[in-house]
């Protein structure tokens, strides 16, 4: 796999007595999407501050592209972009001048960086607008020139803390294809929404932060199997003409932990993907086969085993 | 740093804020010279040395002196260009930001610092330089050299004194959220010091010593000592009360060396009180933990 882009140990913050991130190990690769997920209060924002050198952690360590944030901020900085939840630009500056302003912190040189915004403004789809004062832009347009500014300084990492708030719908398509436009030239993507259904579409691997804990981590699949089916794969088969016998012999199958029918469909709950070895079985026993698909997890059912206590 | 100080710099420049101040510092100057040569002639007597400065320090019947606005003016400018200076850019989301950006954090600080004493200096030069060819036309009496160097002195410690009050106004913009808190505390500390304290001083009867250590806490009455000893070497009644070591001298003018000599603890005092506001700024803004903003 890619090279480590972050890593954290043990990495904790408390503030006056309160616990905001306690021991979270996290680990992401170059080119992920990673989806950070968890109700407010959980400490995402606490962690990616952390992570930018904003804020120091109170013990345990971060790694931020092999450099530590808190003692090197600067470099962390260079090739991180943050783009925060209540995102603000200078309302009496266009969106040119608000992007040269952060070219010239980023110490770019000029043509370059006349060049990059350029560039930047049509990728986000606000050329037409450019020397337009921030002031009348849209919540989504204000969003999209968010990006345009983390992209100015070409970073390795960007973290995006919910940029798809009280946005129109159209916006957050506009948003969607950004990112993955993002991750597509090679930026590493750290996405914190509460919209679950955005983040399962565009997100490689996800983790959820409970308390600041790191509660559940990994591609979506594997995370519905473990939260939702206890580790297992569950396939659902529709034949037709069913053989008698098919229900035992289904059952004797190896890696087949349970069979049950309901009507013409069965539920089968297993260890492995063992749809060819079932569709054979079936035809074998003299049925027919009708359908067959195994179940996929909703990130919305997967949050909710880990929340509905609360 | 110096991208921060090139965008306040110009945020400023074009600002109404800068305007409407300008105009009003602006305006002001030019009523109390105007004053001023009207009544100089029955104020200049054959004695009179520095013919040119009394253009600065003339009153009129009624009216106040240049002098006098000026002292009025510049904590409010510097007020007015400071009491924001950083919760402006937290509440309108910039702060995060910016400070996400490969930037050293006093940057932000020392960055608007030095762009607001620039434009406090743009004004102060200016308005005096307007002063005194006004004055030089209407009164028709050149300033002599040692004139000019204490009118430069005067705009040199007319600055730090700028600087203290920019410095006063950063420190609460950063400790309190809201602009116009912070805003309402700078302007509440100047009517403080500016009315109250000298009141203060005086109504400590008996003790002149004490009565001194009171009214010198006060950066006003700093700057109102300083000024007065580089404006009027004749050093009159009120001047000398507040520089206690001259209290009784022979009223004769004294040479440039000397008010050097004797504004300067008064300088040292108005920049100490700007270095601890400065330095309480930085502390504060360095350790802030930048929570979800």
């Amino acid at each position: 796999m890619g090279q480590v882009i972050v890593e954290t140990k043990d990495l904790s913050k408390t503030y006056n007595g309160f616990t905001a991130v306690d021991g979270l190990n996290l680990r992401i690769e170059e080119g992920e999407i990673f989806g950070f997920l968890g109700p407010n209060g959980a400490g995402k924002t606490t962690t990616i501050l952390m992570l930018l050198g904003l804020t120091e952690p109170s013990s345990g360590t971060a790694q931020v592209c092999g450099y530590n944030p808190t003692r090197e901020p600067l470099k962390v900085k260079h090739i991180v972009g943050y783009l925060p939840e209540k995102v603000g630009f200078y309302e009496d500056l266009t969106a040119r001048q608000n992007l040269s302003y952060t070219a010239e912190l980023n110490k770019l040189p000029r043509d370059e960086a006349e060049k990059r915004i350029e560039e930047l403004l049509a990728t986000v789809g606000l050329s037409q607008v450019a020397d337009q004062e921030v002031s009348t832009f849209s919540r989504g347009m204000k969003q999209r020139l968010g990006i345009a500014d983390i992209w100015v300084k070409e970073p390795k990492l960007v973290f995006l803390d919910e940029p798809t708030t009280a946005i129109d719908p159209e916006g957050i398509e506009d948003m969607l294809d950004l990112i993955a436009s993002m991750a597509k030239k090679g930026i590493t993507v750290i996405f914190c929404s509460h919209q679950l259904h955005l983040v399962q579409r565009i997100c490689t691997r996800i983790g959820i932060l409970a308390k600041g804990h790191l509660v559940a981590e990994g591609p979506l699949d594997s995370l519905g199997r473990q939260s939702i089916s206890g580790g297992k794969y569950r396939i659902e088969v529709e034949v037709a003409q069913a053989n008698p016998d098919l229900l035992d012999s289904l059952k004797r199958g190896a890696g087949i932990r349970e069979v049950q029918s309901s009507g013409n469909t069965l539920f089968i709950s297993c260890d492995e993907d063992l749809r060819s070895q079932i569709a054979k079985e079936i035809v074998d026993s003299g049925s027919l086969l009708v359908g067959m698909k195994i179940e996929e997890y909703s990130l919305e059912r997967i949050y909710k085993t880990y929340f509905h206590e609360d | 740093m110096i991208a921060i100080f090139r965008k306040e710099l110009a945020d400023h420049l074009v600002s109404k804020r800068f305007l409407i101040l300008f105009i009003l510092v602006l305006a002001a100057a030019i009523a109390a010279t105007y004053i001023a040569t009207q009544t100089i002639r029955g104020a200049v007597t054959e004695d009179t040395e520095f013919v040119f400065l009394t253009i600065f320090t003339t009153r009129g019947t009624e009216l106040l002196t240049f002098l006098f606005f000026l002292s009025l003016f510049i904590p409010i400018i510097s007020i007015a260009l400071g009491f924001d200076a950083i919760n402006s850019e937290r509440n309108s989301g910039n702060l995060s930001r910016l400070l996400s950006q490969p930037i050293f954090r006093d940057a932000v600080i020392n960055g608007k610092f030095l762009a607001g004493l620039a434009v406090l200096a743009i004004i102060i030069v200016s308005v005096i330089a307007i002063v005194a060819g006004l004055g030089l036309r209407i009164v028709g009496v050149p300033p002599g050299s040692e004139e000019v160097l204490r009118l430069i002195v005067f705009a040199l410690i007319s600055i730090i004194y700028g600087a203290f009050w920019m410095a006063l106004a950063i420190l609460f913009s950063i400790l309190f959220k809201s602009a116009t808190t912070s805003m309402l505390a700078s302007i509440g500390l100047w009517i403080f010091l500016f009315f109250f304290m000298p009141v203060i001083a005086n109504a400590i009867t008996g003790n002149a010593a004490v009565q001194m250590m009171v009214a010198r806490v006060s950066p006003c009455t700093l700057y109102g000592g300083a000024t007065s000893v580089l404006l009027v070497p004749e050093l009159d009644e009120s001047t000398a009360s507040i520089l206690y070591q001259f209290v009784g001298r022979l009223p004769t003018p004294l040479p440039f060396s000397q008010s050097l000599l004797l504004v300067w603890p008064q300088v040292v005092g108005i920049i100490a009180l700007a270095a601890i506001c400065f330095a309480v700024s930085y502390i504060r803004f360095m350790r802030e933990e930048i929570r979800a903003i």
